[in-house]
């Protein structure tokens, strides 16, 4: 019984988390419905949110259900409804030749990474505890502001771009891109060509 | 305590996972979806590394880089529905115009 | 002023050829026959000169001139330069002289040719090109002469471009010259090697003086035998090539195919005597070679026995005279093999005459019969061309060695000089000299009946003109256009052809008293004129005798010292007058003797058929298709072309595209266009360098 004196709460916590995300993992990538895909993927986000609070790290945590969860998903989730997608077609897989390569090299990629990790050992964990709102923000807003700001106009590109990408082509803009292309194919200046517009 | 090693293959097998998600998955969705799993994988070990040396500076990594998950599946996603349109599959064994 | 000898007749050449289409045919002309006229009066103005200079220390006169330096590297050095001394001085004399006379008669000839001009071109550039080979003063300038006259040759012969049988022919000389000159090439080699230079004067090579390598040569330092052999026997193939001797003479009969003035002037006054000149200026070295003088010899007297059969049966006049110039060039060789260069160099210019004439005059009766070559469809032609059968009777007269004419002194000459060597072996108990003797004297008692013959079926008997016979040579147009009618009499020919062949006649007459011997009372200028710059042959077995007399440029003073022994041991200076004159009579009864039976036979029966086999030429040419020609040919076929080239060098090549080709096939598969492919590939390469990694960790 000595053994099981030392498993403590904290490991069982692990195990609990760990194998909910394993088993949502294998979920992911396996159904053929892309929705119970995305369901699987967001038990695996919330499970790892678990980890975090483990590691307490509750900032990250608290991080990890409100944006990954809860506004990257929700945005799949959207997408997939939004195109309508039914299970795949049972269509021949040009590719069939991947399923039977993926168990190996899955097989292989753990066996490397679980030798590489012989090498680590266990350190002991260290008496602070780092994760917590204000030490959070003090690393942030001090040596690592440039980052920060940095994902900000990072965040403006990427609403930009995916507005413009994902816009419906309305009959101006085929005939705009037409005169643009002309304009580009003349040896004479360069017209502008007209920039997005973006829609309400 | 749990021991820093057990984070550590717990990360390497979800990744190891969403690797062959990449590797099985035809619908493009799903594909992203994969490569989102990846992502977290990498978010858990920075975490447990930061942790165990005692250092925000994983946690700060790990902000960033959801950052940026978010901003790749916001432009990635508007890229399929964008493809969606022209294609009316999500297959991506159909976009292989760049084949010899 | 020697230069302009050589390159008057070159600057005609470029101007007709240039601009002689728009010139018209009397422009051309006179400007073809001005340069050479030029040339010849200049060439008579050098030989002058020459006669008046003073001679050098050994008795030999020369003048030289530079023109420019051509090639000069380390200690080889080949000048344009020209030489002029007794023997060159000869050649300019009747090379001008006789091609002259063959250019005016050519103007007559060529008449309403479209390609009047191009042929005066190519005349014109022959004539520069056989002038610098006499006027050479070194090995390699000769050889740009040698070339370049072969060159001429195949431009001349196959001057009637639409015909198949000229291009062959044109093609023939060329590639059986060709063999000839490789021989003369390493001849050059080992000269250089062996003396150093390759100059026939002294030169200043590198800062100091050089003698001429013929100098150098008759030093009695220089061991006979050996290396000389070589060289000389090699230099002899080189002459076999362009003299048309056995066994590369078949050439020469092909080379009809031109237009006679061509026969005329290239293949029988001037190319074909080009390798008796090499061997005569060579004859320093050939002298010091029993072996070579040898065998040189006995081709000679092969060559004109054997020329001679053949000639007796053939029935196209060009090709019986063509025969006639093989076995003629014979006796010049055979002259220089017993160590009579002089005598040869005699034969050379009185055959320059009469071979001249007698090819000029037969140019006029296949004029004056409509383009017609075949004997047996002449006869009887006397009544209708005075003029050219008289002067061809003269030419007649002199081949066949009938007295004063000029013919008689050379070949006479020859045949006493023959008799009397002693440079030559016994061969089994038997004097080879008198052996070969006895070839001459038999060859030239056929020369005499197949001379008589042509005349006879040409000028005599029955008029067999007009009629068809049953084996038409297809010899019957050349480019000439006819004249308006066709086959009627035959007419004589114009001024222009016939002006020259009187000339000729004359020369042809004359043209011996220069060299009347000592034995008939004369006075021999001839050889006496030659003799400075021609050795002096060796008794034979004599190995080691200093050639007494022999001078090239500057000898050493010892050679006069042991000048002891040595009149005794000079060859032409035996008096045996009475066997001279004993000989000569017996020749000039074997002239007449053939004559006779040329009538005899052939003037109750000029149809009187030869036997095949020398109709037939031996059938030297179908024997030379077999064992060289064809082999060449089906070793190149289907060893160099179907294996070489094709399989190899194009499988190669080919194989290198294809290789190529397919990796690139092969590799393409790997852009497939499919990410999951992609992906597939990076976790590969991905599993590797982590694993590798991890390896080194964990050792």
């Amino acid at each position: 019984m000595e053994q099981f004196a030392q498993i403590q709460v904290s490991h069982l916590f692990f195990l609990a988390f760990a194998s909910l995300a394993v088993v949502a993992a294998f979920n992911v990538i396996l159904q053929r419905n892309p929705i119970y895909s995305a369901i699987g993927l967001i038990v695996v986000m919330c499970s790892l949110a678990g980890l975090f609070l483990t590691l307490s790290a509750e900032f990250i945590a608290a991080i990890q259900i409100i944006v990954y969860a809860g506004a990257i998903m929700v945005l799949f989730v959207f997408v997939i409804m939004l195109l309508n997608i039914r299970e795949e077609d049972a269509k021949a897989d040009r590719q069939k030749y991947l399923k039977f390569l993926a168990v190996p090299l899955f097989l292989a990629l753990i066996g490397v990474v679980m030798a590489a990790l012989k090498t680590i050992g266990n350190p002991a964990a260290s008496p602070n505890v780092p994760g917590t709102v204000e030490n959070v923000a003090e690393g942030m807003f001090t040596n690592y502001l440039l980052p920060f700001e940095a994902t900000s106009v990072l965040i403006l590109m990427a609403i930009v771009g995916s507005m413009f990408l994902a816009r419906r082509e309305s009959a101006e803009d085929t005939n705009e891109i037409e005169t643009a292309l002309n304009a580009a194919n003349q040896p004479t200046a360069v017209e502008e060509s007209s920039e997005e517009e973006v829609h309400a | 305590m749990v021991p820093l090693s057990w984070y550590l293959a717990l990360s390497a097998v979800l990744f190891t996972i969403g690797v062959a998600g990449v590797l099985i998955q035809r619908n493009a969705i799903v594909l992203f979806m994969c490569i989102e799993l990846m992502l977290n994988s990498v978010n858990l070990t920075l975490v447990a590394f930061s942790r165990f040396l005692g250092d925000v500076t994983g946690q700060l990594f790990v902000f960033i880089v959801m950052v940026v998950a978010a901003a790749e599946a916001a432009v990635g996603l508007a890229i399929i529905i964008a493809l969606f349109r022209t294609r009316e599959t999500l297959n991506v064994d159909e976009a292989d115009l760049l084949k010899l | 002023m020697l230069k302009w000898i050589t390159l008057a007749p070159l600057i005609g050449a470029v101007i007709n050829g240039l601009f002689g289409k728009r010139l018209g045919e009397k422009v051309v002309g006179a400007i073809a026959c001005g340069s050479v006229a030029v040339s010849a009066v200049l060439a008579f103005l050098s030989f002058s000169q020459l006669t008046h200079a003073t001679p050098d220390a050994n008795g030999v006169r020369r003048v030289t001139e530079h023109f420019f330096t051509w090639i000069s590297v380390g200690n080889f050095q080949a000048d344009f330069a020209y030489l002029l001394d007794p023997l060159s001085g000869i050649y300019i004399l009747f090379i001008t002289g006789v091609g002259l006379l063959i250019h005016i008669y050519a103007v007559g000839y060529m008449h309403g040719d479209p390609g009047f001009y191009r042929f005066f071109a190519y005349l014109n550039l022959f004539m520069f090109m056989m002038l610098t080979l006499v006027l050479g003063d070194n090995l390699l300038l000769l050889f740009v002469g040698w070339e370049g006259v072969g060159l001429c040759s195949y431009l001349l012969i196959g001057f009637f471009t639409k015909w198949n049988v000229a291009g062959d022919a044109s093609k023939k000389a060329f590639i059986v010259n060709r063999i000839g000159d490789f021989g003369f090439m390493i001849a050059t080699f080992l000269v250089f090697t062996t003396f150093g230079t390759i100059s026939f004067v002294t030169k200043n090579i590198g800062g100091h003086e050089v003698a001429s390598f013929l100098t150098q040569v008759s030093a009695p330092t220089i061991a006979a035998g050996g290396v000389l052999t070589a060289i000389a026997l090699l230099l002899f193939v080189g002459a076999t090539g362009k003299s048309a001797q056995i066994p590369l003479f078949v050439w020469l009969p092909d080379a009809m195919a031109g237009p006679t003035p061509v026969s005329a002037l290239i293949h029988a006054a001037t190319m074909v005597t080009a390798g008796v000149y090499l061997t005569a200026r060579c004859s320093a070295v050939v002298v010091k070679s029993p072996t070579a003088m040898t065998v040189i010899a006995i081709i000679g007297a092969a060559t004109a026995i054997f020329a001679a059969t053949i000639g007796l049966a053939q029935n196209d006049i060009k090709k019986v005279l063509a025969y006639s110039t093989v076995s003629q060039l014979g006796y010049m060789f055979l002259a220089c093999g017993v160590g009579a260069f002089a005598a040869g160099i005699f034969h050379v210019m009185t055959h320059a005459f009469f071979k001249a004439l007698l090819f000029l005059g037969a140019g006029s009766v296949i004029h004056g019969a409509h383009d017609e070559q075949d004997m047996r469809k002449m006869g009887g032609f006397r009544k209708y061309m005075p003029f050219t059968f008289g002067t061809m009777f003269v030419g007649w007269l002199a081949i066949s060695g009938f007295p004063p004419l000029s013919g008689f002194f050379s070949k006479d000459e020859i045949l006493w000089k023959t008799w009397s060597t002693e440079a030559l072996p016994t061969v089994a108990g038997f004097p080879l000299s008198k052996i070969l003797w006895g070839i001459a004297a038999l060859t030239a008692l056929l020369t005499a009946i197949y001379m008589t013959r042509m005349m006879v079926m040409t000028f005599w008997g029955e008029e067999r003109f007009g009629k068809s016979h049953g084996d038409d040579h297809g010899h019957a147009s050349h480019g000439h256009d006819d004249h308006g009618h066709g086959h009627g009499k035959p007419h004589e020919s114009g001024w222009l052809m016939v002006g020259p062949l009187v000339v000729l006649a004359v020369l042809s007459l004359v043209g011996g008293f220069v060299g009347v011997p000592a034995a008939m009372g004369g006075a021999n200028h001839f050889e006496h004129f030659l003799e400075p710059v021609i050795a002096h042959a060796q008794p034979h077995g004599v190995a080691h005798a200093p050639a007494a007399g022999d001078a090239h440029g500057a000898a050493p003073a010892e050679q006069h010292a042991a000048t002891t022994a040595d009149p005794a041991a000079k060859v032409e200076e035996h008096h045996d007058t009475t066997t001279e004159l004993a000989l000569a009579g017996f020749s000039i009864l074997l002239g007449l003797i053939g004559i006779g039976v040329g009538f005899a036979v052939f003037g109750k029966n000029p149809l009187k058929p030869m036997p095949k086999l020398l109709e037939d030429k031996y059938r030297i040419d179908e024997l030379y298709d077999a064992t060289v020609v064809h082999p060449i040919e089906t070793v190149s076929r289907e060893g160099l072309w179907k294996i070489v080239d094709v399989k190899i060098i194009d499988g190669v090549v080919n194989g290198a595209a294809k290789l190529f080709g397919g990796i690139s096939g092969v590799l393409r598969y790997t852009q497939t266009g499919f990410a999951r492919n992609y992906a597939a590939v990076i976790l590969v390469g991905a599993i590797a360098i982590i694993g590798y990694f991890g390896y080194i960790a964990l050792r």
